[in-house]
């Protein structure tokens, strides 16, 4: 992509010539301005060759500018600090830079918009210069849309093409980049309109620009907007104006705008002093391309050749049996692993002899790319060789079974154990990089003992080298291999790939070299595994017989950085990439399987399919459905998280007990049981900790007179109304809620909004202190702070101690006072009272229905889950709907403050201090002593204090040997991940089951 | 559960640490039975490690312990000054979603034991509580996890706090320790008002740090000597405002930078990338409060408390007797600043304190609580208008209290110019600087500096 090549502007600049320099993230952009007038600009991608590529614009504009004529010089941009440092040019920090150029160039301005490689930058002109950037989490927007046309398989451009076609939009986490991917590749898999997702990467990048960056400024006027992504990207563009609803006099898109902050830094550099020619600024650039800079380095992976020579020969150990297809005759199995980023397909003959496999990205239809290899397949297979069976898994698995009438399908985890015992049956821990996903599974007696998977964070490594190294312009392969020999490879950190972005870009601005990159990328994958996914901190808690595989291990780099961390010896099997196909055929063929119904050549070579769009109405989710309708009639949903939605359940039958609904219910009845209004209207926000005490403020309230009115049950609209005025981006979504519910709130204009501040919760006597966490605590003090609408009302919220019975009272009384008046104590005692009985009544009903959901699964012989977290997970746009799917699984869900009266409370080694975490533990060590219960954790993102009570749940749990299970959830609504956890948590109970069974028998 | 068959608020209930505002289940979340005690015996032999959070009260703190016979050792960063190997020690050993601070102070003591320096039998380690509801009260127990994991289990874990609690046969925070602490903390908090004050204007390189260590030196002879006499104090104040103003300085006027913060990584260059010191490269001076403020929020918690909720009459009442005493204390040393004349002094934590009422509730009292806010309303009332708020990526108070105070203080001062910064092992250095570097521009654009890199 190009910008305007002619560019002409009047700049009415004092200086002879002056020079504007913008080394950015991606891009180096320089100006030349001549008697007030810009005459000369340049625009060129880097390729993290800053200085070089600086040179060597520098060098263009010998004869433009003359080679003694005194120059005005000034260098901006993220990459430009250390340049300016290393040459003695003036340097000026990009944001104000550009500030210079709406100051001189669109004085009208009341706000820009600035989008570039790596930072996303707002200023507001309006009530004094405030300018923001983005925090650490938003980091890499241009980064991140490279990245998501690299995943559509399109190149930017297209992709910018395509969302102008977009028909609808599908809701996309707008946190950070890495979030964002894991709502779009699952759309991917399941066959969504490329045109569409397109349009819904912008969206996505337009939410989080809003929120990350405004934080609670509200951006009017006429928005001015700069950088790269927005002057190329129409689609974006369009949506950001929808976004803000500004229409075209209040929308500038300037020419200039990849060169504003380069002209900014040339208007900079025309009120400074110094002067310098261009054959000085020439050799200052040239001595700084010398200089030597130093990244924290890490050891390099191998001595020398010899020892890398042994390590290939070792690993080459590790190899399959192989078959010719050609001349194969017989039965044959076919497995098939549609994962996030590539399809794999492997086809085994009667002696598990690889006869024939596939391994390619899916270029975002996977589809497709099975219909064309299994024609390929039973071509050449012909007459000779009959496919008896066939398996899919991964995270197409449904669409691929429908579509292809696959004969079974089976979770990725029970597939890669079946791949791993083939090749070492005494296998006791396997870990599994994939695209998108690190799995991870300890064996103990033949059966999955422990099962971590990534959450959101730390996913997306593998897909994130592979697409690193192709926007360097390596093939994968290449990259790897310059990385063996790194001689000192970067440190580059292991939060997520966002984090590790920003850190190749502050290595490559330091000089570090591609090769040491290369390295360094391999160990913050592994780490990231290692540390933050299987949590050990000694290789023996991993296990004796290390298995690894996944298509990111091929990369041996990245298997020798792992062996390195662990100091140990693995066996990463030949078809490392193939062990989820090559299992699933094992499977296929274990199931023995007379005829297989998979579709026949003729039956491929007649295959299409349509996919459309629509929303489903079955429930207050409101699920985004993907129908698939193939050939022949079958239909396939995808995106609902329900049996109802996918089709599955019919009205009448008897839905499985779950508390979460039943609460959601509940919720719902209370909310709309208003009161009369004798004394005035109060607004409740239901959020946070809301969800708890919802029955004691609403009681309290009817019972003064005081009609409530309640913001209602959230969900995705309602967040988006708040969006703009949340100051922290790292902050938990159920408290990012919570600026929705109070938009909400002051437009049903109640008296006053209510949301007390409190340190302390109901003590339960099962921790030893009982506090609210920071956030649910003293939000009233943010929203106060931080929402502009709350002033059109009044807000309430007091500091107030819910056990001290006698001050209780007397603390509302003088706390309502401002907005209804005084109220008699003697009253206030009598609705305090009231509101107590009805929370306890509230209690009491959980508890009542966890005993039910119990009984009724140990009669019906079903499995129990208990959804573990806070109350205020129930919210369904939170939980997005778990418990539905846990429903539709086959388990009975349960609340963890509806069965944890049923244990003792359990010993932790922590401070047990916290009122909802002390649930927690109590629900685990019941869940612990009760067979087929099983608990499944859910953490929000951001929860600063589940960081510490996860590991403590995992150990109640693990001491009973009981699988812990962990599901993080945010404003991520596809449950794609989920699913797989939970799948492969049932199908690890299933299996522990079934070798029960046969210990029974034998 | 209702409170008819609750405990009482707990607020008022006993047992409450009278220091770090709800430390009463620690004993409860550390069961005796498998808790290493630090016997009388290791009193005798055993080197009590302590991590470097504040370089310069740290550093008397330990000296105090010595001259009780203790033998304490204050950590640098990482052996030999590798600070990488302390961060990545920490990873390995503590959940990665956990503070930055917490995975720093335990990664410091494991990368110690694992040195070889110190004889891993005779070694205790040493770590200071506060916290409350904030998740940093979990230090301990993580701490404790943590030297599990790495095959320290045996290694005693000594709590610091004022109350007694979790108590160690062999370990005693006596009365006159925590008198000579008082007045340690004292002078860190007047050495580092000095230092920040003369550092960036020295004309010999290193000639302020030389002058701080000569302090600290001094001051530690007298501890270890015959104790801590209030008129020696008082001075050795003038004394050392008199050396401090002989040391040879520019003159010019540079851009003040408050920084305010969480406090781990408000104070130790470990967790902030040596913040002060970029700002000072950067052409910058800066100034934030010291650790007497702190430690006067923790104390006048309790009375807040009793004013907010009407309960805990008695800790309250010793509260505010101590804290009279050491506001007494901190306003001699502010006063003598006053007299010499030469440079700023500090506000007072009263002062400090009131600054908080336009922005926030004094009920707010999880990790930084109020004083967060009263230290930046503070800098903006007495003129600094840039400031710095630092905090761990994922800090949970700082949501509120640092993130979510930035709007109302730029709201009701349109001068101001805050930053706020997120530290954490992952986070780009360069990234930091950028933002740091954008706070600076505009703090010398606003301070009339046409020449905005000039070291004006």
């Amino acid at each position: 992509m190009e910008p305007e090549k002619n560019l002409k502007l009047k700049l009415n600049t004092r200086c002879p010539v002056t020079i504007g320099i913008d080394l950015g993230s991606t891009t180096a952009k320089l100006v030349v301005v001549r008697d007030g007038e810009l005459i000369y600009s340049c625009y060129e991608r880097h390729f993290a060759q800053v200085r070089t590529k600086l040179l060597e614009l520098v060098r263009r504009i010998r004869d433009t500018v003359g080679e003694d004529t005194p120059i005005h010089c000034a260098i901006s941009g993220s990459a430009g600090m250390g340049v300016a440092k290393a040459s003695g040019i003036e340097f000026v920090q990009e944001v104000f830079a550009t500030a210079e150029v709406v100051r001189v160039l669109e004085p009208d301005t009341s706000a820009v918009i600035e989008l570039g490689g790596e930072d996303a930058k707002i200023i507001f002109f309006d009530g004094g210069i405030d300018e923001r950037m983005n925090g650490s989490c938003a980091g890499g927007t241009g980064a991140f849309i490279d990245q998501m046309a690299t995943l559509l398989d399109v190149t930017p451009q297209e992709m910018d093409e395509m969302s102008l076609r977009a028909t609808r939009t599908y809701p996309i986490a707008s946190r950070c980049g890495v979030f964002a991917k894991t709502d779009i590749q699952p759309l991917l898999n399941q066959g969504a309109a490329k045109e569409n997702i397109a349009a819904s990467i912008y969206a996505a990048v337009v939410s989080q620009t809003i929120t990350g960056l405004a934080q609670g400024k509200k951006i009017g006027g006429r928005v001015m907007f700069l950088g790269g992504p927005l002057y190329f990207c129409r689609g974006l563009r369009k949506s950001f104006c929808e976004a803000l609803a500004l229409d075209e006099a209040h929308a500038v898109f300037p020419d200039y705008a990849p060169f504003a902050v380069a002209i900014g830094a040339a208007l900079y550099a025309d009120r400074q002093e110094k002067t310098l020619t261009w054959r000085e600024l020439e050799a200052a650039v040239e001595a700084s391309t010398h200089e030597k800079v130093s990244a924290a380095a890490m050891p390099p992976l191998f001595r020398d050749e010899e020892e890398y020579e042994a390590f290939r020969a070792r690993h080459a150990a590790a190899k399959v049996a192989e078959g010719d297809l050609a001349s194969y005759t017989g039965d044959a199995y076919l497995g098939i692993d549609c994962g996030s980023t590539t399809t794999k397909m492997t086809l085994i003959g009667a002696s598990d002899e690889v006869l024939w496999s596939y391994y390619d990205s899916n270029r975002g239809n996977p589809v497709e790319i099975v219909r064309e290899q299994l024609l390929k397949l039973r071509e050449a297979c012909g007459e000779r060789v009959t496919v008896r069976g066939s398996a899919v898994t991964g995270y197409g698995e449904e669409l691929i079974r429908h579509a292809f009438h696959v004969d079974h399908g089976l979770v990725e985890t029970m597939a890669h154990f079946t791949a791993a015992k083939h090749f070492d049956p005494a296998v006791d821990f396997i870990l599994d990089i994939g695209g998108q996903d690190i799995k991870c599974f300890k064996v103990k007696d033949d059966a999955i003992d422990s099962i971590m998977l990534n959450e959101a964070c730390s996913s997306g490594c593998g897909s994130f080298i592979s697409a690193f190294a192709r926007a360097m312009g390596y093939s994968v392969e290449e990259f790897a291999r310059i990385g063996l020999f790194a001689k000192a490879p970067v440190d580059l950190g292991s939060r997520c790939t966002v984090f590790m972005n920003s850190s190749v870009k502050q290595a490559q601005k330091d000089g570090a070299s591609v090769e040491d990159i290369s390295a360094g990328l391999s160990m913050s994958v592994v780490k990231n595994a290692v540390y933050k996914v299987i949590r050990a901190t000694d290789p023996d808690q991993l296990g004796k017989r290390i298995v690894v595989q996944g298509g990111t291990f091929y990369n041996d780099t990245v298997l020798r950085s792992f062996e390195m961390l662990l100091a140990r010896e693995v066996i990463r099997p030949s078809i490392a990439g193939l062990m989820g196909a090559f299992g699933a055929a094992l499977y296929a063929k274990s199931v023995r399987g007379e005829t297989s119904s998979l579709l026949t050549a003729e039956e491929l070579r007649a295959f299409a399919y349509t996919s459309s769009a629509t929303v489903c109405g079955g429930c207050g989710n409101r699920c985004h459905l993907t129908v698939n309708r193939f050939v022949g009639g079958e239909k396939y949903i995808s995106g609902a998280k329900c049996d109802r939605g996918a089709g599955k359940l019919r009205h009448g039958e008897e839905e499985t007990p779950d508390v979460y609904r039943w609460k959601q219910e509940r919720m719902q009845k209370l909310i709309s049981d208003e009161g009369e209004a004798v004394r005035g209207t109060v607004g409740l926000p239901l959020a946070l900790g809301m969800w708890e005490l919802a029955p004691f403020w609403h009681t309290l309230f009817r019972t003064l007179g005081i009609r409530v009115v309640w913001s209602g049950i959230s969900d995705r609209d309602l967040y988006r109304r708040g969006q703009y005025s949340i100051p922290s981006d790292t902050v938990c979504y159920p408290a990012k809620l919570m600026h929705g519910h109070i938009e909400t709130l002051v437009q049903k204009k109640p008296d006053a909004v209510f949301y007390p501040c409190l340190t302390y919760n109901v003590d339960e006597g099962r921790s030893d202190n009982h506090y609210n966490c920071p956030v649910v605590a003293y939000y009233g003090e943010l929203l106060a702070g931080n929402v502009e609408s709350l002033r059109e009302t009044k807000f309430l919220y007091p500091y107030l101690n819910l056990l001290d019975k006698a001050q209780f009272a007397r603390a509302m009384c003088r706390a309502l006072k401002p907005v209804w008046g005084d109220v008699p104590l003697s009253e206030m005692r009598r609705a305090v009272k009231a509101a107590w009985e009805r929370y306890d009544a509230f209690m009491q009903e959980n508890r009542k229905w966890g005993e039910e959901a119990l009984n009724r699964a140990h009669a019906h012989g079903k499995r129990v889950m208990i959804l573990a977290g806070r109350p205020y997970h129930v919210d369904p746009e939170i939980s997005h709907a778990i418990d539905r799917l846990a429903t539709s699984l086959g388990f009975v869900v349960v609340s963890e403050d509806s069965v944890c009266h049923l244990a003792a409370k359990p010993h932790v080694n922590v401070l047990n201090q916290w009122t909802y975490h002390a649930r927690l533990y109590a629900a685990a060590e019941f869940a612990a002593g009760t067979p087929d219960v099983e608990l499944v954790q859910l953490v929000s993102f951001g929860c600063g204090i589940d960081a510490i009570t996860t590991d403590e749940v995992r150990s109640i749990l693990e001491r009973h040997g009981k699988l812990y299970t962990q599901i993080k959830i945010d404003e991520i609504t596809n449950l794609g991940a989920v699913t797989i956890r939970l799948r492969s948590l049932l199908g690890a109970l299933e299996l522990a089951d079934r070798q029960r069974e046969e210990g029974k028998k034998n | 559960m209702s409170p008819e068959n609750g405990k009482t608020g707990c607020a008022g209930a006993a047992g409450n640490c009278a220091v770090c505002q709800g430390c009463a289940a620690v004993s409860g979340c550390a069961p005796e039975d498998d808790r290493v005690l630090f016997t009388k015996e290791m009193r005798r032999d055993y080197t009590i490690l302590l991590p470097s959070m504040l370089p310069i009260h740290f550093h008397f703190l330990s000296e105090i312990f010595n001259a009780n016979g203790y033998h304490m050792v204050l950590l640098e960063n990482g052996t030999h000054g590798d600070a990488k190997k302390v961060i990545d020690v920490g990873l390995k050993y503590v959940h990665n979603d956990t503070c930055y601070p917490a995975m720093l102070m335990i990664g410091q003591f494991i990368d110690a034991l694992n040195s070889g320096e110190y004889d891993v039998h005779k070694t205790a380690v040493l770590i200071s509580q506060t916290g409350g509801g904030c998740r940093a009260s979990n230090y301990l127990p993580l701490l404790r996890k943590a030297l599990k994991k790495a095959g320290y289990g045996y290694v005693p874990v000594v709590s610091l706090n004022f109350a007694g609690l979790e108590k160690n046969p062999g370990f005693r925070f006596t009365m006159p320790m925590i008198h000579a602490t008082i007045y340690a903390m004292l002078y860190g908090d007047l050495l580092l008002t000095l230092r920040d004050q003369c550092r960036p204007y020295e004309t010999v390189p290193g000639a302020t740090q030389a002058l701080v260590d000569k302090w600290i030196r001094l001051i530690m002879e007298d501890i270890e000597g015959n104790g801590i006499r209030y008129g020696k104090v008082k001075r050795n104040y003038r004394l050392i405002l008199e050396d401090f103003a002989a040391l040879p300085r520019t003159q010019d006027k540079k851009p003040l930078v408050g920084i305010v913060g969480e406090i781990f990584v408000k104070f130790s260059p470990l967790g902030n990338n040596a913040l002060e010191a970029f700002l000072n490269a950067e052409g910058a001076e800066t100034t934030m409060g010291g650790l007497c403020d702190f430690l006067l929020y923790v104390i006048s918690n309790m009375q807040m408390d009793r004013k907010i909720y009407g309960t805990g009459r008695f800790r309250a009442f010793v509260a505010g007797r101590i804290a009279r005493f050491f506001i007494r204390r901190q306003d001699d040393m502010i006063r003598a600043i006053r007299e010499h004349g030469v440079f700023r002094a500090p506000a007072r934590f009263e002062d400090t304190c009131r600054a908080a009422a336009d922005y926030i509730g004094y009920g707010t009292k999880m990790g930084e609580g109020w004083l967060l806010p009263a230290e930046m309303a503070e800098l903006l009332h007495s003129g600094v208008e840039n400031i710095v708020v630092v905090q761990p990526f994922g800090c949970l108070p700082n949501h509120i209290i640092g993130k979510g105070m930035m709007k109302p203080m730029k709201e009701k001062n349109p001068g101001a110019n805050i930053v706020a910064i997120d530290y954490d092992a992952g986070a780009s250095k360069i990234n930091q600087e950028n933002r740091l570097k954008l706070m600076l521009a505009n703090a010398r654009a606003s301070q009339g500096c046409a020449d905005q890199n000039a070291r004006c």
